[in-house]
């Protein structure tokens, strides 16, 4: 028995967050069954890499005789690669200088990736998990978010980028490209505006934005990627996978060479990703959504402090 | 000069000449874009509010701000002249700068005052005050009810709701920040 009268902080705070950790351990749970019953293969790759991908906005923070990964995508495609079809992790990834009531530089993602599938099945598929995991937990058909009621059971919301610019922003998305305002538009205009009454999949990225999505096979201005939102909270974002080792090269030394102007680390080169690449990645799609973030909305939390362990900024 | 990262709440910064405080910050990033850090600020010359979203590179400036203690000593003209509670140098306050807290100096009173490139922007006064009424409708004897009220006037003419058992000539301590009545300290 503790003699210990007055109540640290850090008890005081474990015990508040107790019911809302119970709430994220339950969707944990749920979400492992769920990939587990439809043939998905849980794994772990490395949380210390040596050779993160160079993209232009994500930092890994050094760590641990390497980086901590800031996803852990490069080493699941080696893993499609070698004929692994349905897999999927759930750990921590780092992105250094993400501090904010929607973010923290560590985080829980849930990963996968999926041969032979299109970006849109990964979404149909999003869609009857989330709604299979919310009927699981609570019962229910809706969720209260954010002064939002959710309603997860009917038809979700399919919004391309370029009609979210047009009917949120008023302006066309490649003009906000061009004036170099589309992250202010999307931030501030359109994703409060997002996923209010139902889950929407924003989704046909400009091509400029398409990071690891290939392009879309009849319009290369655009690529396969969309991103979820419930209650103007951005939970997942997918694409078909680029597999073309050319296109795939091009844009890694785009990437180097804007990361290199900008002033940010120099990433060794990722061989065993190329050799993959070489060897040759399946058609593919894959999805990384925010445990946290989920937590955030199953426990209508307006910070993720509320859903994790307690841990002041740094 | 601030970076993007001293950014957060509380923060005082400069932007074309003026001082703000940053009252509400959130750190933003969209899916594969860049961060952004939006700003809701208060200007602290003018109370005026905006808002403003800073990219990671951008340079913030650092306003020149500083605070003395002071003590107030008299008033002269269209000044108020306060003294260094350390260098006893003398400070002084124009009439516009106070607004109404100069109804609520009191000699000899420790007064905070702000700089800004060495002009004075603000000044906290003691919370509280004590002031005679010297002005109001006569009392509702029994009347304890602080929800209904009546004007009153304080010697230097500052008009403010008093509730109705306040007579002439009662002591009642006003809340320096808001301007109001708080309690009845001595009656007449």
């Amino acid at each position: 028995m503790s003699s210990v009268s007055i109540k640290p902080d850090i008890i005081r705070r474990l015990e508040a967050v107790r019911p809302r950790l119970a709430i994220r351990a339950g969707l944990i749970s749920t979400i492992r069954a769920f990939f587990s019953a439809n043939g998905f293969l849980e794994l772990n790759t490395p949380v210390v890499i040596k050779a993160p991908a160079p993209e232009e906005y994500i930092e890994a923070p050094p760590g641990g005789g390497g980086f901590l990964r800031s996803s852990p995508e490069l080493e699941m495609k080696c893993m499609l690669a070698a004929g692994y079809e349905k897999i999927f992790q759930i750990g921590a990834c780092f992105r250094q200088g993400e501090y904010g009531r929607k973010h923290r530089p560590e985080f829980t993602m849930l990963e996968w990736y999926e041969c032979g599938a299109g970006y849109m099945d990964l979404a149909r598929f999003t869609e009857n998990m989330l709604c299979s995991v919310a009927h699981t937990l609570c019962g229910g058909s809706s969720l209260q978010f954010n002064g939002h009621n959710v309603n997860l059971t009917g038809a979700w919301e399919y919004l391309s980028v370029g009609d979210a610019f047009n009917k949120y922003a008023g302006t066309d998305m490649y003009e906000a490209l061009k004036n170099d305002s589309f992250d202010e538009l999307m931030v501030l205009e359109i994703e409060p505006r997002l996923g209010l009454d139902r889950p929407v999949f924003l989704f046909d990225y400009p091509a400029e934005r398409a990071a690891l999505a290939r392009l879309k096979p009849d319009n290369e201005n655009v690529a396969e990627r969309w991103e979820l939102y419930v209650g103007g909270l951005e939970l997942a974002n997918a694409f078909s996978e680029l597999t073309c080792r050319e296109e795939q090269r091009r844009r890694f030394a785009a990437s180097r060479t804007w990361r290199a102007a900008e002033g940010y680390a120099e990433y060794p080169q990722n061989d065993d990703f190329f050799a993959a690449l070489d060897y040759g990645i399946p058609e593919s799609s894959g999805c990384a959504l925010g445990i946290d973030r989920l937590a955030m909305v199953f426990c209508d939390a307006d910070d993720i402090s509320e859903v994790t362990f307690p841990v002041d900024q740094t | 000069m601030f970076s993007t990262s001293d950014l957060r709440k509380g923060l005082k910064i400069e932007i074309d000449g003026q001082p703000w405080v940053i009252t509400e910050f959130e750190f933003c990033k969209p899916g594969k874009g860049t961060a952004l850090y939006r700003c809701k600020m208060k200007n602290m010359i003018t109370g005026g509010g905006s808002e403003k979203t800073y990219r990671p590179s951008d340079k913030i400036d650092k306003p020149d701000l500083s605070e003395s203690e002071t003590y107030y000593s008299y008033a002269d003209g269209d000044f108020f002249v306060f003294s260094d509670s350390e260098t006893y140098e003398e400070l002084r306050v124009h009439k516009e700068k106070m607004g109404d807290k100069a109804y609520f100096l009191l000699e000899e009173s420790m007064c905070k005052i702000l700089f800004f490139n060495g002009e004075p922007i603000d000044i906290e006064l003691p919370n509280f005050i004590e002031k005679q009424i010297i002005e109001t409708e006569p009392g509702a004897r029994g009347d304890t009810a602080t929800n209904v009220t009546k004007p009153a006037t304080l010697d230097n003419g500052y008009e403010l709701q008093v509730p109705l058992f306040i007579n002439q000539g009662d002591v009642i301590k006003i809340d320096t920040r808001t301007g109001d009545y708080v309690e009845r300290v001595n009656k007449a």
